[in-house]
């Protein structure tokens, strides 16, 4: 979380970056009058720190030559006087600059999430999650820094030296080159060291993710170490990690050390050329002791901008690293979008046919030349192994992935020419993993529609034999499900996603072993409730039980991305082929009948035994 | 991802001296960095006191006298001096970064040196406590304490404690300069310290409140992306992007509001800052420059100097101000470390243990009483023995105490009456380590290590061979699988065994403890409908190999395990209702035939 920056995609990302952060254009154009306005600001501010140090000089001159008590009052009523100004002046510029920065920060972010949600299931399969949260957290707050400090600090630098050499300049010329020409060099040593030690940062960090992996692998496989007495070996392992960590951390600390005494050093140096050369000017007579003075305080007052400048270098590198990587997701074009050939399809009726469709994403084939028609209303199961391309098959219907050849047509109209709103609304798919977000139960089961009585959502968790449960859960439907609230079993959480899939009374529905944690009496429960509601609608089910595919209309047998079988259960059985087989293995080992498991049939078994209970 | 426990919020306590006496008991064997990077700091520090009193030195020794010299004299000694003292001055700035970077580097060597000692104590603690610790404290926690919370009290040794006092001789060294020089100018510069202190600790609690505002807000929007893009297929299959949209949109807003009222505490910090010590300059200007005009007892360098001195004055101001809120967290972080460090053994090895011979594979338990919290028992007198070789299998409802049952056996709790006793020896009179050598365990979530599949099958016995490892392999059936990955056994097992499918975790589980080759297995079966046919008769014909002539004891899913064994018992509220073979237990008409009647119906259902 702390790195801004993946590890490897430092120096290349930068360079391509320079080229890319053109791109922002549009939100920097878009608040092209905050950002100006920041700059004039900035101006008046860099403008008004000038006048202290001169007010501060000639109070001093004034101390030389014969004068009144009151006039000293004026310039020190002068000194806050500018010093108010001045503050209000700098507030001004930084409170706009930062407004700025965050308003592009807010809708830089909701343009990735936006776009995060038009992009399909591969591109994120491909990515880990944690890479796509930070691209809209971090990236997107690096790019904050890089418009706001950023920008902030290369501005600063550049008005306040540019008009601060002047003024010293009209001083004296040859003090100024020398006193401030040391000067940039505290921008330099910033950077070169920055560079170095911005790289051993992230090893430290790097070294960090294995320590707090170590810690939890050991944590959550306590049981394991303790049973199989790992404790000291695994005591040596972390030992080594945390000695990596160390020694990194040293090496760290070594450069970043440097970093500070190095640039006060050289801004000191500022200091001497100032009062060697200074203080001879001075004998000589060619300025006056409050000039000298003077010049002690703008070389004060430029020692910070020149740190800013570096770190505006080091703000704008990584800035331009992040921008790189959120282009590199908004510039992803999805692939599974709305033809401008898509038709004006209002609803749809669920008649699904595969004609040659083939999947082949370059990997090998997945799926080979499914032909099948599937009349509207009929009950279809698809069967084979793991990896035979079931969940591929299905997929082709809602477009999670596109047939890389052939077509998939429902209602005789390829869904590619079907808008993806209506082709989603009317098809509804519970996948193997149910999913359900941190909401409560009820908007859990009504993810999928507008609004929702609390009758309908209690009708949906009827179907899918969901009511009971719900009943012991402390807020009913209003409980919170996750982290915050309860934990739901697997079997709980597929009947959730049925439930949800019920509610939105689709046309088709597919379900992809949408019911293996759930135990065989409540699943035949479920597929009953089922029929009634489906009747005259499509339905797809992928299972491994016998029993939840024998009622089907049709069943289908995939092997390695083909149909090698196809008929009834009666049929097929006959035909003693792959399902045949299948249904002789599952009849002998009666394993397969998954059970939620043992206990609860034998929950249900026991409130009749308890009468007739004897003491153990 | 990254939501903060609640239990880490601060407490506020910002002070303990015992809490603080048992920090600096870490910092003992580090005495020679303590003192070094002390010694380093006050160095430094005069070092840099120095500079502003050179510089007016040098107007009022070297630059004023030659102005004021004769027409004509020659000021070549005033220039000589003007030389001399601005290399001094050169000098002390060497001198100050030179210390100043010795005293920073020794600070993080000590910080990182103290946080390398006490993780490796809270780890090694930790491994020694019971499940029971474990089972109260979930795993993000832990690592808070080990990752974050340590690295709070390292902030404390390298950025704060130290470098306060520090601060507070810096402060007080300019206290010292300025009144040498003027008592009465460094009195009047003194009066705007109050009004200074006051506002920075304002400023300080406003920054850190808004601050968590933000830090919580963030980790909600976090968490809300981190779930939108893992359940994106539900999200786009239920066209819920519009609505999704419109939620996040408010979080970001939220977000981007509690930012706003962050930052405006931080960039008026500066300029409030200024405007005090510049009251603190006109001062020094309208009272010093009377000084010098009406009484002259005051120089111009002197005055030159103490402007530069006042202003350094309000650095360490700051710092201080910043540092208190480093202590706060490192005391409240310090006081979750030390529940840990402080945290009992549950489960301890005798202090003069029973050497274990040969094990035979006795297990006994003679009237056991359990509960995992007071009164609220698991196991109420439970009683049996299970001879050398016997398979036996416990079923029952969930909370009948089954996994209690087997966790004592291995003895990870302790039991509260009773004893539990493996060939003959009460377990709590061997050592733990002796004990859990003779027994195998095969867990409901088959646990992998990070490292290659042979490492997990060996673990730390190097005295398993790598034939041993393939031959325990093939035993299992586990060599199909191990042999087509593309390293064969020395495939890297990514985090968790992620790659492997649930099957073959399984069955890699099974081969490690044939490899062990143990006295006693017990085996905790889950059913896992994920596991495709083929595999299963694997897993089948595996785990009747493994259980071969050692003591089985086996909470089973699967009946055609059940059936196999020697004995059933069946338990029922942490009492044993049923002992005896599948064919007795049928025969009489109990617990076990219902469940049984019910399993078989179903399957004929099927058929």
């Amino acid at each position: 979380m702390a790195t801004l920056l993946s590890p490897h995609s430092g120096e290349r990302a930068y360079y391509e970056g320079m080229h890319t952060v053109r791109g922002l254009w549009p939100y920097i154009s878009r608040h092209r009058v905050g950002l100006v306005l920041g700059l004039l600001l900035f101006i008046a501010t860099n403008a008004t720190a000038l006048l202290g140090p001169y007010v501060l000089g000639r109070a001093v001159d004034a101390l030389h030559a014969i004068g009144p008590g009151p006039v000293l009052l004026d310039y020190a009523g002068l000194i806050i006087g500018v010093a108010l100004f001045q503050g209000v002046l700098e507030f001004g510029a930084r409170f706009t600059n930062n407004r700025v920065a965050r308003q592009i920060e807010f809708e830089l972010r909701n343009t990735i999430f936006a776009h995060f949600q038009r992009l399909e299931l591969v591109y994120f399969q491909r990515r880990t999650v944690g890479d796509q949260v930070a691209r809209a957290i971090n990236d997107v707050q690096a790019v904050r820094m890089l418009l706001g400090p950023g920008f902030n600090n290369a501005c600063n630098t550049a008005i306040s030296f540019a008009v601060t050499i002047f003024v010293m300049a009209r001083i004296d010329l040859k003090l100024t080159l020398y006193a401030g020409g040391v000067l940039p060099l505290v921008t330099v040593v910033f950077v070169l060291l920055q560079a170095r030690v911005q790289r051993r940062y992230r090893a430290v960090q790097d070294q960090f993710g294995v320590i707090s992996a170590r810690s939890q692998e050991n944590f959550s496989g306590i049981r394991a170490i303790k049973a199989f007495v790992q404790e000291e070996a695994e005591i040596a392992s972390f030992r080594g990690v945390l000695g990596e960590y160390k020694e990194r951390s040293i090496s760290y600390a070594r450069f970043s050390a440097l970093l500070w005494p190095a640039m006060a050093l050289v801004s000191g140096i500022a200091i001497v050329l100032l009062l060697w050369l200074g203080g001879n000017d001075v004998i000589d007579g060619r300025i006056s002791i409050g000039q000298f003075v003077q010049f002690n305080a703008y070389i004060g007052q430029l020692t910070w901008p020149m740190i800013g400048l570096g770190w505006a270098f080091t703000l704008f590198q990584q800035g331009a690293a992040s921008w790189t990587r959120i282009d590199e997701v908004l510039s992803y074009s999805p692939s599974i979008a709305d033809r401008p050939t898509a038709r004006r399809v209002a609803t749809l009726q669920g008649a699904i046919e595969f004609r040659s469709a083939s999947v082949d994403y370059g990997s090998g084939p997945v799926l080979v030349d499914i032909d099948l028609r599937i009349e509207a209303g009929q009950t279809v199961a698809i069967v084979g192994a793991t990896g035979s391309g079931k969940t591929t098959m299905i997929n082709l219907i809602p477009r999670v992935f596109d047939a890389t050849a052939g077509v998939v047509l429902i209602d005789g109209i390829d869904v590619r020419d079907i808008p993806l709103e209506v082709l989603r609304r009317d098809v509804a798919y519970v996948p193997q993993e149910a999913f359900l977000f941190s909401e409560t139960l009820a908007e859990n089961v009504a993810f999928g529609v507008e609004t929702a009585t609390r009758s309908a959502v209690e009708a949906a968790a009827d179907v899918a034999q969901l009511s009971k449960d719900v009943e012991g859960f402390p807020l009913g439907y209003d409980t919170m499900v996750g982290e915050r609230g309860v934990t739901l079993s697997g079997g709980q959480k597929q009947r959730t996603a049925i439930a949800r899939a019920v509610l939105k009374d689709p046309k088709i529905l597919i379900l992809d072993d949408a019911l293996s944690s759930v135990d065989t009496n409540t699943e035949e429960e479920i597929l009953h409730r089922l029929r009634g509601v489906m009747a005259r609608r499509t339905s797809l089910i992928i299972s491994h039980r016998v029993s939840t595919v024998r009622a089907a209309d049709l069943i289908v047998v995939l092997a390695a991305g083909r149909i090698v079988e196809r008929g009834t259960h009666d049929e097929l059985v006959a035909r003693g082929g792959h399902y045949g087989a299948m249904y002789r293995r599952q009849l002998l080992t009666e394993e397969l009948q998954e059970q939620e498991d043992l206990e609860i049939a034998l929950d249900e078994a026991l409130p009749r035994r308890q009468t007739s209970e004897h003491p153990a | 991802m990254s939501a903060i426990p609640q239990d880490d919020e601060i407490t506020g306590k910002s002070y303990d001296g015992a809490l603080m006496s048992r920090l600096i008991g870490y910092l003992r064997p580090y005495k020679g960095y303590v003192g070094a990077a002390f010694a380093f700091l006050l160095l430094a520090a005069l070092a840099d006191l120095v500079g502003p009193w050179l510089v007016g030195y040098g107007l009022d020794h070297a630059i004023r006298p030659a102005l004021a010299a004769h027409p004509g004299a020659d000021l070549g000694g005033y220039r000589r001096q003007l030389l001399a003292i601005a290399l001094i001055y050169l000098l002390s700035l060497l001198a100050s970064a030179a210390f100043r970077y010795g005293q920073l580097v020794l600070l993080n060597m000590l910080g990182q040196s103290v946080m390398y000692d006490l993780r490796l104590q809270m780890f090694g603690h930790m491994q020694r406590l019971s499940l029971g610790f474990f089972d109260r404290n979930p795993v993000g926690r832990l690592m808070t304490r080990l990752t974050n919370d340590v690295d709070a009290l390292n902030e404390l040794l390298t950025s704060g404690a130290i470098s306060v006092f520090g601060d507070i001789f810096t402060l007080i060294g300019i206290m010292v300069v300025l009144l040498l020089l003027n008592w009465q100018l460094a009195l009047i510069t003194f009066t705007v310290l109050p009004v200074l202190i006051v506002m920075a600790s304002y400023f300080r609690i406003a920054m850190r409140d808004s601050f968590r505002a933000v830090r919580s807000r963030l980790s909600r929007m976090n968490a809300y992306i981190a779930e939108n893009i893992s359940g994106t297929l539900i999200v786009q299959l239920f066209t819920r992007e519009r609505r999704n949209y419109d939620r996040f949109a408010a979080l970001n807003r939220d977000y981007y509001q509690a930012n706003m009222r962050s930052m405006f505490y931080f960039i008026l910090f500066s300029p409030a800052v200024s405007l005090i010590s510049s009251v603190a300059v006109a001062a020094i200007v309208w009272y010093g420059g009377r000084r010098i005009l009406e009484r002259q007892d005051l120089t111009i360098g002197a005055l030159v100097a103490f402007l530069s001195y006042a202003s350094r004055f309000f650095v360490p101001i700051r710092d201080i101000s910043e540092k208190y809120n480093i202590l706060q967290s490192a005391m409240a972080a310090s006081e979750r470390i030390f529940a840990i460090l402080d945290e009992q053994v549950a489960v301890r090895d005798p202090e003069q243990p029973v050497v274990l011979p040969a094990v035979q594979g006795k297990v006994e338990f003679r009237d056991v009483w359990f509960a995992y919290n007071p009164d609220d028992w698991v196991l109420r007198g439970i009683s049996f023995t299970i001879q050398p070789g016997e398979s036996v299998a416990f079923v029952g409802a969930t909370g009948a105490g089954k996994t209690s049952l087997i966790s004592l056996i291995s003895r990870f709790y302790d039991v509260q009456g009773g004893q539990v006793l493996v060939d003959d020896l009460d377990v709590r009179q061997v050592r733990q380590e002796d004990l859990r050598r003779h027994i195998g365990a095969v867990l409901q979530d088959p646990f992998l290590f990070a490292g290659t599949i042979a490492a997990n099958i060996r673990l730390s016995n190097q005295a398993i061979t790598d034939e041993d490892i393939r031959r325990a392999a093939r035993y299992v059936n586990a060599d199909r699988f191990i042999e087509a990955l593309p390293g064969g056994y020395e495939t890297e097992v990514r985090e968790r065994g992620a790659g492997l499918s649930v099957g073959q975790k399984q069955l890699l589980a099974f081969a490690r403890a044939i490899a062990f080759n143990p006295e006693i297995l017990l085996v905790l079966d889950e059913a896992t409908s994920s596991v495709d046919t083929e595999t299963e008769v694997l897993i089948q014909t595996a785990l009747a190999r493994l259980m071969r002539g050692r003591t089985s004891i086996i909470i089973a899913h699967r009946l055609s395990t059940i059936r196999n064994v020697d004995r059933i018992v069946v338990l029922h509220k942490g009492r044993i209702a049923e002992i005896g073979s599948h064919d007795q237990l049928l025969a009489s008409d109990g617990l076990y035939r219902r469940l049984y009647e019910l399993q078989y119906q179903v399957g004929d259902e099927a058929g």
